[in-house]
């Protein structure tokens, strides 16, 4: 189980650093949410990893349970990069309408050919 | 247990979707209510100083649930410092915002502005690392709303790069936070001051990795080189009072590496003790390499400035990668003074670019009042360049005097003196061809007819700033002003914070209760 959980960290992790890196509008909204993946399931693990239990102190006998505290954590995760999410969509949009370009770098030459004309808008 | 720690957060919270939802359509009713709160949460501000001011540790546990397990605010000198300094910077920007008219130019500014408040003043005060995450999410939020407010192709594209740019940073974080709580099983502050020193040394590499992750996320938000490249072109492409309100965003990040990496893995721990400083010492001194390099080269007055910001914030983490009582006693005398410069410059931009064709630092006609904006922008470039006679100087020289250890004063010494030669050098070249060569350039008025052809289309005529425009720039001014005069108790109450600051037990006796000390 442990390799399982570490092996999809990794993978998520990693498509997620590619996709942030190609510097274009939709790949990297598609790599902040596979890191967001990673780093909820990361956060699941980080309570150790207890298979089939339940988040509960049993009351009676010997009845192992899981850490609930991370997966509060998660839920919190999710909320907010859900929300981060639908941000990063709406602003992406915005700047690919106004600049007809989805690339997330400025272009320095662009940004001084445009300066002037924006610094008053 | 007193309600008023909670407060910072609470009425802006409340305030916030009030103005949003109800006043959403009617600007003077939204101004005021944005106003009189703001001004509610600088007296909250001022009242809690007061109330921390005797250097007890006051401790508000929400749902009262005892410490570790319960989430905690925590008021003691440090955080009503940033506090009061977040809400006087707030009541001076959101004047002149609504002054010269910004907030109007775009939707729901004062909404995002108090949400802003909220979280800054949340990340402020809380005593728990988790809560740390989310009310930094919280202002971040709201930043990104404000950062494209009013719109714009380059602010819209500058603004996408800085969303991304902190959702990354902010899946840092939780990876920090995941492995802090895997190696400690804790994320309450005081909790981790205490668990950390029981961890061994050889057991304790997971314990590094977090603190060194938790540093990088810190360093994003402090712009702190090498990941300080994002600060540039945003602040040079938000609104500028959007730009004067992020002074404060990089000291939240300079504020979190005081608290995280003093408390929980500061001096004495055996696993991470020396390893913050190590590194922060050699960046920081990048970081003020780069940003007086960036105050030289910058062709535009915006980018300027934003650079100026980027090598202070450099000086005021190399007084943090210190890790001692002085050195941290001049680094929050220079956290104030260099949050009111940057904010005050960001201000005097924002007068003189809206009178100008943009902000290119190339001679143009003289517009209205010359001499009032060049006063006034030469007032705030000596301060943040660090000359006498405003707080920029005794701020620079309190620092330069903490760092006297053998090992650093070479470094420290030649990069503080040597960068603020250059940002010395880089104002007075933007202020004079700003100012001074635009007086020697003749007005539209006295062009000849051939050349109207030719001329640029009609700009409609600058219009002199009123009395309300200008004052809270003189506020921000005279607030270093204040500084400077009064440095001598500013700088005694400075060394009770942060003697406080160091003093780990008494801490972690007020959030955990007697008889949880290591």
């Amino acid at each position: 189980m442990e390799i399982i959980v570490a092996s999809t960290i990794g993978v998520l992790t990693a498509g997620g650093v590619y996709l942030l890196l190609r510097l274009r509008t939709f790949p990297v909204i598609l790599g902040l949410a596979l890191l967001s993946y990673a780093v909820n399931v990361f956060l699941f693990a980080s309570g150790g990893l207890a298979i089939d239990q339940s988040p509960i102190l049993a009351r009676y006998g010997e009845a192992s349970y899981t850490d609930p505290l991370p997966q509060a954590l998660v839920l919190t995760a999710i909320v907010i990069s859900f929300g981060m999410t639908a941000v990063l969509v709406m602003v992406g949009l915005g700047a690919y309408l106004e600049a007809d370009s989805d690339r997330i770098d400025i272009d320095p030459e662009d940004e001084d050919e445009n300066a002037g004309k924006d610094a008053q808008a | 247990m007193m309600h008023w720690i909670i407060l910072p957060v609470v009425l802006p919270a409340l305030l916030a979707p009030l103005i949003g939802f109800v006043m959403r359509h009617d600007i003077v009713l939204a101004r005021t209510a944005s106003v009189v709160g703001t001004a509610l949460l600088l007296a909250i501000a001022l009242g809690l100083t007061g109330l921390a001011a005797d250097g007890t540790t006051h401790v508000y546990r929400l749902g009262d649930w005892p410490a570790p397990f319960g989430i905690v605010l925590v008021l003691d000198r440090l955080s009503a410092l940033m506090v009061l300094l977040t809400s006087s910077l707030a009541l001076i920007v959101l004047i002149h915002a609504i002054a010269t008219g910004w907030d109007a130019r775009g939707r729901h500014f004062h909404a995002l502005f108090q949400f802003q408040l909220m979280g800054i003043c949340g990340a402020f005060l809380t005593g728990d690392i988790f809560n740390l995450f989310v009310f930094f999410e919280i202002l971040l939020i709201a930043s990104y709303g404000l950062m494209i407010h009013s719109g714009g192709r380059e602010r819209i594209r500058a603004g996408l790069q800085y969303v991304v740019m902190n959702l990354a940073g902010s899946t840092l974080f939780l990876f920090a936070l995941g492995t802090l709580y895997a190696s400690t099983g804790t994320l309450n502050i005081a909790d981790l001051a205490v668990r950390i020193p029981q961890i061994p040394v050889e057991e304790a590499s997971l314990v590094r990795v977090a603190a060194i992750l938790l540093m990088i996320v810190f360093a994003v938000k402090a712009a702190l080189f090498p990941v300080q490249f994002w600060l540039p072109a945003t602040y040079a492409n938000a609104p500028a009072p959007v730009a004067a309100l992020f002074a404060i965003m990089t000291k939240v990040g300079a504020y979190a590496i005081l608290r995280v990496h003093t408390t929980a893995f500061g001096p004495g721990m055996p696993g991470t003790e020396g390893m913050a400083g190590t590194w922060l010492f050699a960046a920081a001194i990048a970081t003020i390499a780069v940003g007086a390099l960036g105050v030289l080269g910058a062709r535009r007055l915006m980018p300027l400035i934003a650079f100026s910001v980027v090598g202070s914030m450099g000086t005021l983490l190399m007084a943090v990668a210190a890790f001692s009582p002085t050195a941290t006693s001049a680094a929050l005398y220079y956290m104030v003074h260099s949050t009111f410069a940057a904010a005050c410059l960001f201000l005097v931009a924002d007068l003189v670019v809206t009178r100008r064709n943009g902000d290119t630092l190339n001679p143009a006609p003289a517009t209205v009042q010359n001499g009032l904006f060049a006063a006034l922008f030469f007032a705030a470039a000596i301060g943040m360049a660090g000359m006498p006679p405003l707080s920029g100087f005794l701020g620079k020289l309190l620092v330069l005097d903490a760092l006297r250890a053998p090992g650093m004063i070479g470094w420290a010494w030649s990069a503080i003196l040597v960068g603020s030669l250059l940002t010395i050098v880089g104002f007075a070249r933007a202020g004079s061809a700003l100012f001074w060569k635009s007086t020697a350039i003749a007005g539209p008025g006295a062009e000849t007819a051939p050349a109207a052809l030719a001329a640029p289309p009609p700009v409609p005529a600058p219009v002199p700033a009123t009395v309300a425009e200008v004052a809270p720039t003189m506020a921000a001014i005279a607030a270093l002003a204040v500084l400077s005069v009064f440095a001598g108790p500013v700088s005694a109450y400075l060394d009770d914070t942060s003697a406080q600051l160091f003093d780990r037990g008494g801490y972690i006796t007020a959030v955990l209760g007697p008889g949880e000390e290591d």
